[in-house]
């Protein structure tokens, strides 16, 4: 090689590493505009469900003098189980209402009085009363929650400024909910009804207790079925198996499962479960058989990638001072494939608490008041919760499904949690 | 010591599951202590409050509702006649010859039908703008796929209509864009049977089909155009009713009772000269409303706990009455002469008939 060749060469590595580093500017440049962009997204998410879920923690309550006259409830003075239920509790707190504003004489004014207690706070009454009997005939004081269109005034969703006729809300209303809390009888609480009951079609009656019972039974039966199956799939055909075109099959088969749409998952659940197999509609048994059809796949697929991963001196060392092949299995390498083996199965579970879709054909989109306590009682799951209230026109379960994706966020960053905590935990480097 | 005790664990899980799998077998369903309810995801809002204060007021569990779909209810419910089988589906419109005659086939003979009530299909904009005067032949004329030449000329040309005053010269100068739910949506049938077929109907060269050949006929009413002038937007009315809000020169189609809730963002638009109200839709003088109704099994009266009640519940003047509850949901009520004739049908558990 000549001077004049060398010379060349250096030239030409020094005119182009400008370009060389230019590229690589850019490439980072480009990496992170990607990461800002998807944080922003992200940020802007958590920032609006946060921002309107905040306020459906918290419920305002109204103090009112009821008096349990026999008369206005319809019943006589020692009524049974049957007739307490029955009875007019909404005539006895229209009376309270009506005695603390008695200038309100119209027909339209007064059915707007009454709009400002919940319709569901008779069923408060109710429990109250069918709980302790002796109260009837009895005057006491009681909280009770408020309506929707009041407690959206509370909060300041509604602007007073624009002319009556646009607002559900109207004047005289704001004239009672000012007069209450000038005496303070309206109070903000926190919201526990919102964990502690069923769905309603009262947004203040409505609590995600039922869906989130419903979401924790369909979940157990997904673990309980797909994480044995799983496993027991994966060492058996990552350690035992040989390797021959039906293993080939079943792997493809495998790979492909994961990738099918979760509704396919429904059809067949519907098809076997329900209509061949007899299971009730809406239950999360069957929903928990269909989600596990969904996440073995996923979990098989990390498990083996998981054992896979456990270098072969590990076996070699075992074998060598005698181990069976199942001891093997059992006592080394399956011990140190299980970090793995969690996270998989973790974010697959994860996965199946997201799922509405399958659970669609199965029935368990539904109206469901009573919490389930069985794995056959009718439920639904978080997600379908969510969905739902989004459908609803009651202004107020906007905030109740935004508090209900904040919910399921907790769940779902908390399972993501635990995954990193146990692949840190158990962790080995070779 | 430690691989021990995970393989103990995974037999211990392994054997839950096999329990789990073989106590399958007995959960099998042969009673059931609550109704179970499936069909239209229209009527769903109204059916829930009955069956919440039903679940509320009796001994009985709170009813189980689905939202199917009105077609889909119908297949359910038409299945046979057994618990495992739907007890009460509900319908945004009134069955069909050939569902009925899948229901008698399968068994399913004696169905009550129960008129509840209307629901308004309305058309709005934001309050920023001005409320809109139309008539069902602009809504025809401003959506369909097809309209009739606008020089005169016979057959038919892909709409070419973009402001709507272009469709009529006493609408204002803005350009057409109109929000709805896609074809999957009943509230869309309801719309394109009703708006734009009773514009089609209006128009005589169109209309002159209907009579001569139907298929056509309803081929270029029930049309919309696809030009991006009508936008899907879902099937969710909140997010129309956000869109509106956002876009005040748009258009929305969407349910009475989201109207009602959002008064004080979207206003509805005139139709025929009609405002959307309690009394224009209860009456028929608003001519964009679909009937509700739902079908009950006979034959599940007395084997499935409270299906009577509920029934009574649900043609209760405090449940479907002008001033009921269901009302306050937004639902329209029937007139006073229809709800008792029904009334007194239902508790006597008549059965329909189609012939």
């Amino acid at each position: 090689m000549s001077a004049q060749d060398k010379r060349d060469t250096t030239e030409l590595v020094q005119s182009s590493l400008q370009r060389r580093y230019a590229r690589e500017k850019r490439f980072r440049f480009f990496g992170l505009a990607a990461i800002t962009a998807s944080l922003t997204f992200l940020a802007v998410l958590l920032i609006t469900i946060t921002l309107r879920g905040l306020p459906a923690f918290k419920q305002t309550f109204i103090q009112l003098d009821i008096t349990l006259d026999a008369k206005t409830l319809g019943t006589d003075e020692n009524p049974d189980t049957d007739a307490l239920r029955k009875a007019n509790y909404n005539g006895t707190i229209k009376n309270s209402l009506l005695a603390l504003f008695p200038d309100v004489k119209k027909r339209a004014d007064k059915k707007r009085l009454y709009k400002l207690v919940s319709n569901g706070a008779q069923y408060d009454l109710q429990r109250k009363v069918m709980a302790d009997p002796s109260l009837i005939g009895e005057t006491f004081t009681i909280w009770l929650p408020v309506g929707d269109d009041t407690n959206g005034y509370i909060q300041g969703n509604i602007d007073t400024t624009l002319p009556e006729k646009k607002r559900r809300f109207k004047d005289n209303q704001v004239q009672w909910v000012e007069t209450l809390k000038e005496n303070n009888q309206i109070e903000r609480r926190f919201n526990y009804t919102f964990f502690e009951r069923g769905d309603s079609r009262e947004p203040e009656m409505a609590g995600i207790k039922g869906s989130l019972f419903g979401s924790m039974l369909t979940l157990t039966v997904t673990l309980l079925l797909s994480f044995p199956v799983a496993v027991a799939t994966a060492i058996y055909l990552e350690e035992f198996a040989p390797k021959n075109r039906w293993t080939d099959i079943i792997e493809v088969n495998i790979n492909n499962l994961a990738a099918v749409p979760s509704i396919v998952f429904g059809l067949l659940g519907l098809a076997i479960f329900i209509n061949f197999f007899n299971l009730p509609r809406s239950a999360p048994i069957v929903g928990g058989l269909v989600l596990s059809l969904m996440t073995l796949p996923t979990i098989i697929i990390s498990a083996r990638a998981a054992l896979k991963s456990v270098p072969p001196s590990i076996r070699d060392a075992a074998l060598g001072v005698g181990a069976s092949k199942l001891q093997v299995v059992f006592h080394h390498v399956l011990p140190l494939a299980m970090p793995g083996i969690l996270t998989g199965t973790i974010i697959g579970m994860a996965q199946a608490l997201g799922e509405t879709a399958p659970l669609l054909m199965i029935g368990m989109v539904a109206f469901i008041v009573d919490v389930p306590t069985s794995l056959t009682d009718p439920a639904t799951v978080l997600p379908v919760q969510i969905y739902q209230w989004a459908d609803l026109p009651e202004k107020g379960f906007v905030e109740k499904t935004s508090a209900a994706i904040m919910v399921l966020l907790a769940f779902l960053i908390m399972m993501n949690a635990v995954a990193v905590y146990l692949r840190r935990k158990f962790e080995r480097k070779w | 010591m430690k691989a021990r005790n995970v393989s103990l664990a995974i037999a211990a899980l392994t054997t839950s599951v096999a329990t789990t799998l073989l106590s399958g077998n007995a959960l099998a369903q042969s009673t059931r202590d609550q109704i179970s309810i499936v069909g239209s995801s229209t009527v769903y809002p109204f059916a829930t409050v009955v069956a919440e204060r039903f679940g509320q007021t009796t001994k009985f569990k709170t009813p189980k509702i689905e939202s199917t779909g009105s077609g889909g209810g119908m297949k359910l419910f038409c299945n046979g006649v057994g618990v495992e089988h739907p007890d009460i589906t509900n319908s945004s419109r009134r069955i069909k010859k050939g569902e009925y005659d899948n229901c008698q086939a399968n068994g399913v003979t004696d169905i009550i039908e129960v008129l509840i009530g209307f629901d308004g299909i309305t058309l709005a904009n934001s309050v920023e703008s001005d409320q809109i005067e139309l008539t069902t032949k602009d809504i025809f004329l401003a959506l369909a796929k097809e309209v009739p030449n606008p020089n005169g000329e016979e057959g038919l040309i892909d709409n070419p209509y973009e402001k709507w005053s272009d469709v009529n010269p006493e609408l204002p100068e803005l350009d057409i864009e109109v929000i709805g739910p896609p074809p999957t949506s009943g509230t869309r049938d309801a719309f394109v049977e009703l708006a734009m077929e009773g514009g089609c109907k209006k128009i005589e060269s169109i209309a002159a089909l209907a009579d001569t050949d139907k298929d056509t006929f309803k081929e270029v009413c029930h049309t919309i155009r696809e030009d991006g002038v009508f936008i899907e937007a879902g099937e969710n009315d909140n997010l129309i009713v956000q869109k509106l809000e956002a876009n005040p020169d748009a258009l929305g189609i969407f349910g009475f009772s989201f109207l009602e809730q959002n008064s004080d963002l979207v206003q509805p638009s005139y139709i025929d000269g009609f405002e959307p109200t309690f009394e224009s839709i209860s009456d028929g003088s608003y001519p964009v409303s679909r009937p509700l109704y739902f079908y009950a099994k006979k034959a599940h009266i007395g084997v499935i706990p409270g299906i009577e009640e509920y029934l009574l519940e649900f043609s209760s003047e405090g449940a479907w009455g002008e001033e009921g509850y269901l009302a306050d949901k937004g639902m329209i009520p029937l007139d006073e002469e229809t709800r008792t004739t029904s009334a007194a049908s239902i508790a006597k558990f008549e059965t329909l008939v189609l012939e």
